[in-house]
């Protein structure tokens, strides 16, 4: 199993106000606007989006970090921005 | 002059109400045309036709108020643009597929490829009555798989891969079966309820369930007068080899046991659906 690690958040983004396919989107926007290395944290709602934004931003290139339960039906998703190829 | 309606139909040019004019159906396989395909059609249809085209239902295109005289000058005319007229009557139909693993992020298997070596094999093959095939490329199942004679379907053998996981809880909510469970330290698979759909390893940000693409058959589905879903028998099949040989006999019990102008769906529920299952399994297992 992958070690359970602490991360440094760069920048945060709530994505629990917008709906699909707004939320990979509003995401990836947010993502976008950090350098290369850094994390964005993502607020993101129980349901379609956090069955389907993890993913989306993985094959965006990105690296997933972590996804937390904030257990109040939203979800924290740790993400590094990573360099476009 | 006397018209052979006949051979016309055969070679893929529909009578229409109007009297003389006729509608010229080009071959497609899997809902795919080139770019260079579609401007010869549009030139033959402002050429010959009224200068539209109408999409089928099943992924092809018809050139409507072709001319009775000008169907061999159409004929050559598609043939110099890489197109083929298409079948009508009683064999086996257009395959259509989705776009498919190529292109679909749901995709669990590249159809395009799978429906031209089902059209290769197949297509235009005569039979007692109409015959058709449909790949779609996963549960979403936007082609409609069960509305097909035979549907193929594609979808994952799954295998979760505990190194890789960090027990973020993702598959478990995109599982619509219940068979996934999770406790402190893994992830558990309840192997009957599975249904092969492959939203865990989709939905998996940690790459931490292993596919093994696979083909979800259906058969015996109906949907114009009447009105029948395609079963599935078997359990999913993870080579094409193993495909081919189902479908191949399949095709061999609609020759075999239908009457005059039946449907296979019909065929199948007069001879007896223990008696097919018994053929298609015989198949799978190499019999
Ligand atoms: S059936 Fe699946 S693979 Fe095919 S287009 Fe729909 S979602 Fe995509
Ligand atoms: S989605 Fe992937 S990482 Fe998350 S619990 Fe399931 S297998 Fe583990
Ligand atoms: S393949 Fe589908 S049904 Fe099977 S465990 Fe994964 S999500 Fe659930």
């Amino acid at each position: 199993m992958a070690d359970r690690v602490e991360f440094a958040i760069d920048e945060t983004v709530d994505i629990t106000d917008v709906v699909c396919p707004v939320t990979f989107v509003k995401a990836k926007v947010a993502l976008e606007e950090l350098d290369a290395g850094q994390i964005l944290a993502i607020r993101l709602s129980d349901g379609e989006p956090v069955v389907n934004v993890p993913r989306s931003l993985k094959d965006e290139g990105h690296q997933v970090l972590k996804l937390a339960d904030n257990c109040d039906g939203t979800y924290t998703l740790l993400v590094r921005r990573m360099e476009e190829d | 002059m006397e018209t052979d309606y006949k051979s016309l139909k055969e070679g893929g040019f529909m009578r229409q109400v109007q009297k003389n004019n006729f509608s010229a159906r080009i071959k497609v396989v899997g809902g795919r045309l080139t770019a260079e395909q579609l401007v010869a059609i549009s030139a033959i249809a402002r050429k010959y036709g009224a200068g539209h085209v109408h999409l089928t239902s099943r992924q092809s295109v018809e050139i409507p108020f072709v001319k009775l005289k000008d169907v061999p000058a159409v004929r050559a005319d598609l043939e110099a643009g890489g197109l083929k007229s298409s079948v009508c009557g009683p064999r086996v139909r257009t395959v259509t597929a989705c776009q498919g693993s190529e292109i679909c992020p749901s995709g669990c298997i590249d159809t395009y490829p799978l429906a031209l070596a089902i059209s290769e094999r197949y297509f235009g093959r005569q039979l007692v009555h109409k015959f058709k095939f449909g790949v779609t490329g996963c549960m979403n199942n936007c082609l409609k798989a069960e509305e097909n004679d035979m549907g193929i379907k594609g979808g994952y053998i799954v295998e979760w891969l505990p190194e890789q996981c960090n027990l973020c809880g993702v598959c478990i909510k995109a599982c619509r079966e219940g068979a996934l469970a999770q406790t402190d330290s893994e992830v558990l698979i309840d192997q009957e309820k599975c249904n092969n759909c492959g939203r865990c390893v989709k939905a998996c940000p940690f790459d931490a369930w292993h596919g093994e693409a696979g083909y979800i058959l259906s058969f015996g589905g109906i949907f114009g007068n009447r009105i029948a879903v395609g079963q599935q028998l078997l359990p999913i099949i993870s080579d094409e080899q193993t495909l081919f040989r189902v479908a191949d006999a399949v095709l061999a019990f609609f020759d075999e046991h239908a009457e005059a102008c039946e449907r296979f769906r019909s065929a199948i529920d007069r001879v007896g659906w223990d008696v097919f299952q018994a053929a298609v399994e015989g198949a799978y297992h190499g019999r």
